[in-house]
C-alpha cells in the first residue's frame, strides 16, 4: 500500500487546466521532489492535496483512504502537514508559540482548566514546552524560541514553518520551496536537516524545488511538471538527464 | 520556560492593576474624596471597561470586526433587567442580582453565538457588517417591544400596551419606548469591579493558553492556522461567543445602576458601539490592558473636562489624537515597551546577570 496515491487528478481555473490528469505514488520513506518551471501547477498539486483547493476531477488517497475533497483540517489530522513558498508564520506570536500552535491537536486541556489555572494547564503546558523544544531543536531554533516570529531572518521562518508542520505529527510532509531564499550555507544546512527529520521521524517528504543541487542532493524519486502535466517521471538521475526536461527548463527561462 | 513567565507577569500585572485601582477608590471613598458626581460614574467605569475587555477580544484577539458591541449589552441589560423584575418579590437581592448577571450574560451570549453560525464560517468582514445592523435592529426592537404580567401570566406584544389585554392587576414589565422602569438598584462599584475583574482573567487565562494561542493562529494567519489542523469556525464561534457573554454581564451591571432602562440611540445605538471600538483601538488593538486604561481615561474625559463648557469636546479631540500618536508612533512604542516598570526590572536583572557570567 502507498502512502500517497494520486489519481487522474486535475484542476481548472476559468479557461486555465492548471493541473491536468496528474498521476503520483509516493510510497512511505520517500524523499520524493516535484519540479518544473514556474507556473507548472507544482504549488497547485499542493493547494490540492491539501484541501484548498477542490479538484475538478481525480482522487487522493492517503494510505488508502479517500481524502479528496476534505477540508484542509481534516486532512492536516488525516496526516498531511505543509510549509508554504510564500511563507506563512503566525507573526506576532513567538517562535515556540508558533510550534506549539503546530501541536494543538496534540495535546488537550480543557478552556476551564486554563481559565482556573488547574494543575492540568501547568502539566501540558510543560509537555508541549518541551516537545515545542525538542523539534525547534533540530533546526537548531531552540535558542530563538522567545523571538517574535516575524523578527527572525528568512532562512530561519522557513525553517520555523517546517518545524511547526512537525509538530502536527504528520506522515506526510509537504514543502513548498524550502530553500528559496536561503544562501548556499544556509541550503546545506537545511539539506541536513531533511535527511535528519527523515532518518528520525521516519518521515515522508514530497518537496518543491527549484534549487537543482538540493534536488539532486536529497530526492530519491522526481516528478517534472510543466503546464500542468507530468513530462516525467522516475528515479532523479534518469529524470535529470533526459533531454525533455533539459528542455522544458531551458525553453522557458 | 522563559515565555510563560513574560506573558503571565504582564497579565498579573493588569490583574494588578485592576486591583489597585479598586482597593484605591475604596479608600479614597472612606476618606471621603469622592464627589457624588464621581461616585455616580463608577459602575458606568465598570461598564465600560468590561465592554473594552469584551470587544478587543473580538478586535484585538480574534482579529473580526464587530460594529454593533451595543446590541449585545442592550441584550443583556433588558434580559437581566427583565429577569429582576418578574423575580423581584420572590428572591432576596443577592441571589437575585447573581442569576440577573447570568441571564443577562447567556442571553446575549445566545445572540452571539446565532449570529455567529452563518457569519463566522464566512471568509471577510461580514461580521462588521451584520453586526451593525443587529446593533441597529436589538435597539429599535426594544422601542416597540411590551411585555406585561398579570394573573394569567406573561403577555406579549410588538404593537402596544393596549393589546397585551392585561387584566385589573396587571403589571407593564417592559413598555415599549418606555423601556423597564423600577429595576431593582442592585448593582455597585464592588460588584462592577468584580465584574471587569473576572472577565479580565477568563480572557487573560484563555488567551494565554492552548485555546487562545488557536485564536490567535486564525487571526495572524487563518491558511496556516487551517494548514495545521486548528478547527477555525469552531474557535471563532467561541470566541466571538464569549464576548457576547461579557457584553451581557456588562450590560445587566449597567441596568441595575439606572432607574429607567430605555433603548434610546445614545445608550445603546451606533455611536455606542464605535466608542468601545475607539477603546480598543487607542488601547493598542489586542492589549487588553490599554483598552481598559483607553476606557477609563475616555469615559472620565468629558466629566473632568465639564468645566470647559463649549471647549469640552474640542479638547476631548486633541486628547484622543495625542493619545492615538502615542500609542501607535513606533518610537514611542518601543520606548514605553522598554520604561514599563516590570520591563525596567527585568532588564536590569538580567544585566547585572550578564554581568556576573562575565567575571
Ligand atoms: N486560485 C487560482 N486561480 C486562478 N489561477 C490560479 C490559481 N492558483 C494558481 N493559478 C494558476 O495556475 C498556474 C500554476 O500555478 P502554481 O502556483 O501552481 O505554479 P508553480 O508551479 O507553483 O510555480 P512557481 O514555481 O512559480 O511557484 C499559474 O498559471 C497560476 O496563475
Ligand atoms: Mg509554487
Amino acid at each position: 500500500m502507498a502512502l500517497l496515491e494520486i489519481k487522474n487528478l486535475s484542476i481548472q481555473f476559468g479557461g486555465l487546466r492548471a493541473v491536468d490528469d496528474f498521476n503520483l505514488t509516493v510510497e512511505k520513506g520517500d524523499l520524493y521532489g516535484l519540479i518544473g518551471p514556474n507556473g507548472a501547477g507544482k504549488t497547485t498539486v499542493f493547494n490540492l492535496l491539501t484541501g484548498e483547493y477542490k479538484p475538478t476531477e481525480g482522487v487522493i488517497k492517503l494510505e488508502d483512504k479517500d481524502i479528496t475533497g476534505m477540508s484542509t483540517i481534516d486532512i492536516n489530522r488525516a496526516g498531511v502537514a505543509r510549509t508554504f513558498q510564500n511563507i506563512r508564520l503566525f507573526k506576532d506570536q513567538s517562535v515556540l508559540d508558533n510550534v506549539k500552535i503546530g501541536l494543538h491537536n496534540q495535546f488537550r486541556y480543557s478552556p476551564v482548566a486554563a481559565v482556573l489555572r488547574l494543575p492540568s494547564y501547568f502539566a501540558v503546558e510543560k509537555q508541549m514546552n518541551e516537545k515545542a523544544l525538542e523539534l525547534l531543536a533540530v533546526f537548531d531554533l531552540d535558542t530563538e524560541a522567545d523571538t517574535l516570529a516575524s523578527n527572525l531572518p528568512y532562512g530561519k521562518q522557513r525553517k520555523l514553518e517546517i518545524a511547526r508542520a512537525m509538530a502536527t505529527n504528520p506522515k506526510l510532509l509537504l514543502l513548498d520551496e524550502p530553500a528559496a531564499g536561503m544562501n548556499p550555507n544556509e541550503t546545506e544546512e537545511l539539506m541536513e536537516d531533511i535527511r535528519f527529520i527523515r532518518e528520525k521521524f521516519g518521515m515522508t517528504i514530497l518537496l518543491i524545488e527549484h534549487d537543482m543541487r538540493l534536488v539532486s542532493g536529497i530526492c530519491e524519486k522526481l516528478t517534472v511538471l510543466n503546464f500542468g502535466r507530468i513530462l516525467t517521471q522516475g528515479p532523479t538521475r534518469d529524470v535529470l538527464s533526459n533531454p525533455e526536461v533539459i528542455k522544458a527548463y531551458l525553453g522557458d527561462d | 520556560m522563559n515565555n510563560i513567565k513574560k506573558t503571565s507577569r504582564n497579565n498579573m500585572g493588569t490583574i494588578g492593576m485592576i486591583i489597585a485601582a479598586f482597593v484605591i477608590v475604596q479608600i479614597l471613598k472612606t476618606a471621603g474624596m469622592i464627589n457624588s458626581q464621581m461616585d455616580g460614574l463608577l459602575v458606568p467605569l465598570c461598564v465600560y471597561a468590561t465592554m473594552a475587555v469584551s470587544l478587543n477580544l473580538v478586535v484585538g484577539i480574534l482579529g473580526e470586526l464587530s460594529l454593533g458591541h451595543a446590541g449585545f449589552m442592550c441584550v443583556g441589560a433588558f434580559a437581566s433587567a427583565f429577569f429582576s423584575k418578574v423575580v423581584e418579590q420572590s428572591m432576596g437581592t443577592f441571589p437575585r442580582f447573581l442569576l440577573a448577571i447570568l441571564v443577562g450574560g447567556a442571553v446575549a451570549g445566545v445572540f452571539g453565538f446565532l449570529i455567529g453560525i452563518p457569519v463566522l464560517r464566512l471568509k471577510g468582514d461580514y461580521l462588521a457588517i451584520v453586526t451593525l445592523a443587529f446593533g441597529e435592529i436589538i435597539k429599535n426592537l426594544m422601542n416597540v417591544l411590551y411585555v406585561g404580567r398579570d394573573a394569567a401570566g406573561l403577555h406579549f406584544s410588538i404593537k402596544d400596551a393596549a393589546s397585551l389585554n392585561l387584566m385589573e392587576d396587571g403589571e407593564m414589565i417592559i413598555n415599549g419606548p418606555l423601556g423597564i422602569t423600577g429595576t431593582p438598584f442592585d448593582a455597585n462599584f464592588v460588584v462592577g469591579f468584580l465584574i471587569l475583574l473576572i472577565s479580565t482573567v477568563v480572557v487573560l487565562n484563555l488567551t494565554n493558553s492552548r485555546t487562545g494561542r488557536a485564536i490567535m493562529a486564525i487571526r495572524d494567519n487563518r491558511i496556516a492556522a487551517g494548514s495545521v489542523g486548528v478547527p477555525i469556525t469552531k474557535y471563532k464561534m467561541a470566541a466571538f461567543t464569549l464576548s457576547a457573554v461579557i457584553a451581557g454581564c456588562a450590560g445587566a451591571l449597567y441596568s441595575h445602576n439606572l432607574s429607567s432602562l430605555i433603548a434610546t440611540p445614545a445608550r445603546f445605538g451606533y455611536n455606542m458601539s464605535i466608542l468601545f471600538l475607539v477603546f480598543v483601538v487607542l488601547g493598542g488593538i489586542g492589549s487588553t490592558r490599554g483598552a481598559i486604561i483607553a476606557s477609563i481615561i475616555l469615559t472620565l474625559l468629558p466629566e473632568v473636562l465639564r468645566f470647559m463648557a463649549d471647549y469640552r469636546m474640542l479638547i476631548y479631540s486633541i486628547i484622543l489624537i495625542v493619545m492615538m500618536i502615542i500609542n501607535w508612533n513606533p518610537k514611542s512604542r518601543a520606548w514605553i515597551q522598554k520604561h514599563r516598570p516590570g520591563n525596567v526590572i527585568r532588564s536590569r536583572r538580567e544585566a547585572s546577570e550578564a554581568g556576573k557570567e562575565g567575571r
